[in-house]
């Protein structure tokens, strides 16, 4: 009696999906030369889909079979007086293939896809993140591997069994002790040490002494960054968002003598093994500065402006030796969802040799351009009158 | 105090009771539409719950599609989506619209509504002992503006320019410039709108769990006597209760900043070359008060399955959960936590670095007790007797997933390691791990161990095999490989990895994990089937077929208004004698007095209780004596 019912609900079950399924096949069938503008293509539309539709279903039959005949199986044990079958143990097993085969997948997945990872670190800061990292992995493997052994062996050897009964242990004190005073310790180890790293890499006002970063002015906006360097006098002017317009783009104001001679780059040049400090400003909305090769991100925010002081140690033309590609560029992109063209919106930035540094930066045409000079009349009227100013300065001293 | 309140609602709901057999005739509208009864809107979260997520992970296959196949036209696509699909090609915007409403539909619909809403309403009355909840209307407006939001959410996809799409975290000013992207226009005000109504639906929800927890407890259930499920949705309730508000506050001022000219976090913005008259505002702003919320929410989405699998767990090990009070106590610590670590997702947002800092080392304390919960989990499957039902299965999934997404979650709290890895696909394959698919699976085991309780019939057993193995190995083939991206530097919300040359080495990657993910959310079929036909079909249950300790398993398989048909039953145990030496069964209920279990009493089970202590001193003499004398 409970057969003939097992395999009835069976069957019907098989029989709705297949019908449901087939159901949505058809009014998928039905719509698509509706939907589609072009009515000779509405048959292509659907062949691929429905294609991979019947395979679904087919796969979905050969699981209903399969299922029948382990019902069919057990049933019969239970015929023969013997128990059904042991799902417990089954499943036991299952939990032990997974851990080692997850395991295998792990170590292949760590030595394949681990060897992708982390591109050498092409900053000074770069290389204490990386030990950061690599301490943390280290520690943080040894738990990961441990604790899964422990889930998944104890859900094999402690599968149930009808002759077992497990052992009633509600808490142990001392154990709970332990593990919770030991990652509280290691943790500690890791906040000390990761704290002492970020204050390193974050607390970066320039020593006495040491000559000043060079600065580099970043400001992104949908979906470009705009570079402006500083020209002879090492000084970049001051900005205002006010005189944005299609020739200043990043709104500089002339005002400033500042930045009469600043310079505009479409390429990120830097000197290797010299201070840059990134000046890091948002137009629209916010952006994210992200050098991965040199481990460097921030965000660009409106209205606030920030910056990331780091010193890259590696040519680019060194790491295309290294790498043996002779394409190689590092790249700065956005990191910070801003709209629809977010993932196509970066810059090159290539690490050259001083002298190749101001080879460059004299070949770099001054941000501010015959255009711009010629829009903004009042820049010539102004010119003079500082100078007056200045003259007049001079002379007061 | 408590005591009494009990004793007021009890005396109320026999009277109810008593009135109900004479003139008060359920309709259909009443029992299945605007229904009261804490079952029934248990049902109601649960099924919207599933159908929101079903509509979410379509979303999460439609852009994976993208991903893998960059360069390929898909001219169905063009069929379904209309002019967000021009020529079979996802468009960008609509990229990101997926992915932001992907993400909102998951956190909130699913995890938080679906999970909370679900178990919460089924098993606060049900575990404490009472008829209902405290304020069962209040419940029935919970539910019901939770969906009105969702049907809100999705209204989203049918506006001209599409849904929100600036990030389930909608960092102004992008979603506050509806000039921005077409996803911050009429989408996003919905967006904004819908999010309110959910608040509001949790804040009613959340202070109906904590006053039903705080004053319907039935007689004999201490705070101490509660299962770990009620502790979890207790904590929960007031983590929500905290913390939603602050994000209400957020969109409001968000709303002013869209609609009414105002500048809380705008400054200084030219957008597509227009001056913007906006000054003086701070995005950093909307940050903070987003994560005050947001960060909560992270454990508002785990914490009730880590309850669940708790309970899972124990009933099917056969074994009490190890370590109860360090259980409860690291509950209560991730809830105290969980309110000072919001600046972890601030790190490189251009907050005080210091500050930053100071947020790394409240980060990492965190982790503490939540390591002492998978020690816990561990040492209750150490030497029990484990019975693999699908619930259990599930369950152990949950804890693999939490271990292998929350040891991640100690390199991103690292503010230095988070300089390389924010905002990229390392942190998306942590929190898919450690909350999307743990907090998932803690919501399928608790689907699967009490559906008998919500169906009186129970769900196919094979079907469940076969839905955790292909939905476990799918999930860690999806987010395993995401870690290398992220540590390779590939950011996420790319609509393509085609433009940057060191991004293209992962596209084979991509495929492959869509390929997995299209596998695992057809293994949902399987559930889908299982779980809609076993309501209508499904094998009977028995009243309490897993042999387990708690109250909700001593009510009829009936589901009766009121749930006990005679008095409720008192309390006299904790919810976790399983496999107790001396005892006749494995399992003891809660609702058997200590008398009546003489021979498998303890010491420790009388540590509060000096009278019954002493009795049984007494009664240990007595059995001495006899040895003796035979």
């Amino acid at each position: 009696m409970a057969f003939k019912k097992l395999i009835n609900n069976k069957l019907l079950s098989l029989f709705s999906v297949l019908m449901l399924s087939g159901s949505m096949v058809m009014a998928a069938d039905a719509t698509s030369p509706a939907a589609a503008t072009g009515a000779e293509n509405a048959p292509s539309v659907w062949t691929g889909v429905s294609y991979y539709v019947l395979l679904f279903l087919v796969v979905c039959f050969i699981v209903g079979i399969i299922g029948k005949i382990l019902q069919v199986y057990d049933l019969t044990l239970k015929l023969q007086r013997k128990k059904g079958i042991k799902w417990n143990n089954v499943m036991g097993t299952l939990m032990l293939a997974f851990l080692v085969i997850g395991m295998v997948g792990v170590y292949w997945s760590f030595s394949v896809q681990g060897s992708m990872i982390l591109p050498e670190a092409a900053s000074l800061h770069g290389k204490t993140i990386d030990s950061m990292f690599w301490t943390t992995f280290g520690i943080t493997v040894i738990v990961f591997i441990s604790t899964q052994i422990l889930l998944f062996t104890f859900a094999f050897i402690y599968r149930g069994s009808d002759k077992r009964k497990a052992y009633y242990l509600p808490h142990d004190n001392t154990i709970e002790k332990i593990w919770t005073i030991a990652p509280a310790i290691v943790l500690t180890v890791l906040v000390i040490f990761g704290f002492f790293t970020w204050r390193s890499i974050t607390n970066t006002v320039d020593a006495k002494g040491e000559p000043a970063s060079i600065n580099i002015d970043i400001t992104g906006h949908q979906f470009a960054w705009e570079i402006r360097y500083p020209g002879r006098d090492g000084k970049l002017g001051m900005k205002n968002y006010k005189l944005v317009s299609g020739t200043n783009k990043v709104g500089v104001d002339f005002k400033d003598r500042n930045s009469l001679d600043d310079l505009a780059a479409d390429t990120i040049v830097l000197p290797v093994n010299k201070s840059i400090r990134l000046n890091i400003i948002a137009q629209d909305v916010i952006h994210s500065v992200y050098m991965p090769n040199f481990r460097l991100q921030m965000n660009a925010v409106p209205g606030l402006p920030t910056f990331f002081k780091f010193t890259p140690t590696i040519t680019t033309a060194e790491m295309r030796n290294r790498l043996d590609k002779s394409d190689f560029e590092y790249h700065l992109y956005c990191n910070k969802i801003c709209g629809g063209s977010h993932y196509n919106m970066w810059r090159i930035v290539r690490v050259v040799t001083e002298a190749e540094y101001q080879d460059w930066l004299s070949h770099q045409k001054p941000y501010l351009s015959d255009q711009l000079k010629q829009e903004l009349k009042m820049v010539d009227a102004n010119a003079p009158q500082q100078d007056g100013v200045k003259n007049r300065l001079a002379l007061n001293n | 105090m408590s005591t009494l309140a009990v004793h007021d609602h009890h005396d109320g709901v026999e009277h109810h009771d008593h009135d109900h057999g004479h003139h008060h005739k359920e309709t259909f509208i009443s029992k299945y539409i605007f229904s009261m009864d804490h079952k029934m809107i248990a049902k109601q979260f649960l099924i919207t719950g599933i159908i929101m997520a079903v509509i979410a992970m379509i979303l999460s296959i439609l852009f994976r599609i993208q991903l893998a196949y960059p360069d390929k036209a898909f001219p169905f696509l063009e069929t379904i989506l209309g002019r967000f699909a021009p020529g079979g090609r996802l468009d960008a915007n609509f990229y990101l619209s997926l992915v932001t409403i992907h993400g909102t539909i998951m956190v909130f619909f699913v995890l938080t509504a679906g999970l909370s809403g679900t178990f919460s309403n089924l098993l606060i009355p049900f575990q404490l002992g009472a008829r209902d909840m405290a304020s069962p209307f209040m419940n029935m407006l919970s539910y019901w503006m939770f969906f009105t939001a969702s049907v809100i959410m999705l209204a989203s996809f049918f506006v001209q320019k599409g849904p929100a799409g600036g990030g389930w975290t909608i960092y102004p000013p992008l979603s506050a410039l509806p000039k921005a992207m077409p996803g911050s226009a009429e989408g996003m005000t919905l967006w904004l709108i819908s999010m309110v109504l959910f608040v509001a639906s949790q804040l009613m929800g959340g202070i109906n769990y904590v006053s039903t927890v705080l004053n319907m407890r039935t007689k004999g259930m201490d705070l101490w006597k509660m299962p770990l499920t009620i502790w979890a949705f207790f904590l929960t309730a007031i983590l929500g209760i905290l913390a939603f508000p602050v994000l209400v506050a957020g969109v409001v001022l968000l709303v002013f900043d869209r609609s009414f000219g105002t500048s809380f976090y705008l400054s200084e913005i030219v957008v597509q070359g227009q001056v913007m008259n906006y000054e003086g505002g701070s995005p950093i702003l909307f940050q903070h008060l987003f994560w005050f919320l947001g960060h909560p929410e992270v454990y508002i989405v785990i914490m009730p399955a880590m309850g669940i699998a708790s309970e899972v767990m124990s009933v099917n090990s056969r074994k009490p959960i190890f370590g109860y009070h360090a259980m409860v106590y690291s509950l209560i610590g991730i809830t105290v936590l969980s309110f000072i670590v919001w600046g972890h997702h601030m790190f490189v947002t251009g907050m005080n670095p210091f500050l930053g800092g100071v947020f790394m080392i409240t980060t990492l304390i965190i982790a503490v007790p939540s390591a002492v919960k998978t020690f816990n989990w561990l040492a209750t499957l150490w030497r029990g007797n484990i019975r693999f039902t699908p619930g259990m299965l599930f369950a152990i999934g949950l804890v693999s997933f939490f271990i292998s997404g929350g040891i991640t979650g100690i390199f991103l709290g690292n503010a230095a390691l988070d300089i390389n890895l924010h905002d990229t696909y390392f942190v998306v394959a942590h929190f898919h791990l450690v909350m999307g698919s743990a907090a998932i699976f803690g919501m399928l085991a608790g689907v699967y161990h009490w559906f008998p309780k919500m169906f009186g019939r129970m769900m196919d057993e094979k079907l469940g095999y076969l839905h955790f193995w292909l939905t476990f190995i799918g999930a860690y083939l999806v987010f395993f490989p995401m870690h290398f991206m992220g540590l390779d530097g590939v950011p996420r919300r790319y609509y393509a990895f085609t433009e940057i040359e060191s991004l293209k080495q992962w596209l084979s990657v991509n495929t492959f994990i869509t390929w997995a993910a299209i596998m695992s959310a057809l293994a949902q079929v399987a559930f889908l089937f299982n779980f809609f036909y076993s309501i209508f079909f499904g094998k009977k249950a028995t009243q309490n077929p897993w042999n387990s300790t708690t109250l909700e398993w001593t009510t009829p398989v009936e589901r009766i208004h009121g749930n006990w048909p005679g008095e409720i039953p008192t309390v006299y145990r904790w919810p976790y004698d399983y496999s107790k030496p001396g005892a006749e069964e494995d399992f003891i209920p809660q609702t058997t007095p200590y008398s009546q279990t003489m021979t498998s009493n303890l010491p420790h089970d009388f540590e509060d209780n000096p009278t019954g202590l002493t009795q049984y001193n007494e009664w240990l003499k007595t059995q001495k004596v006899q040895e003796e004398v035979k």
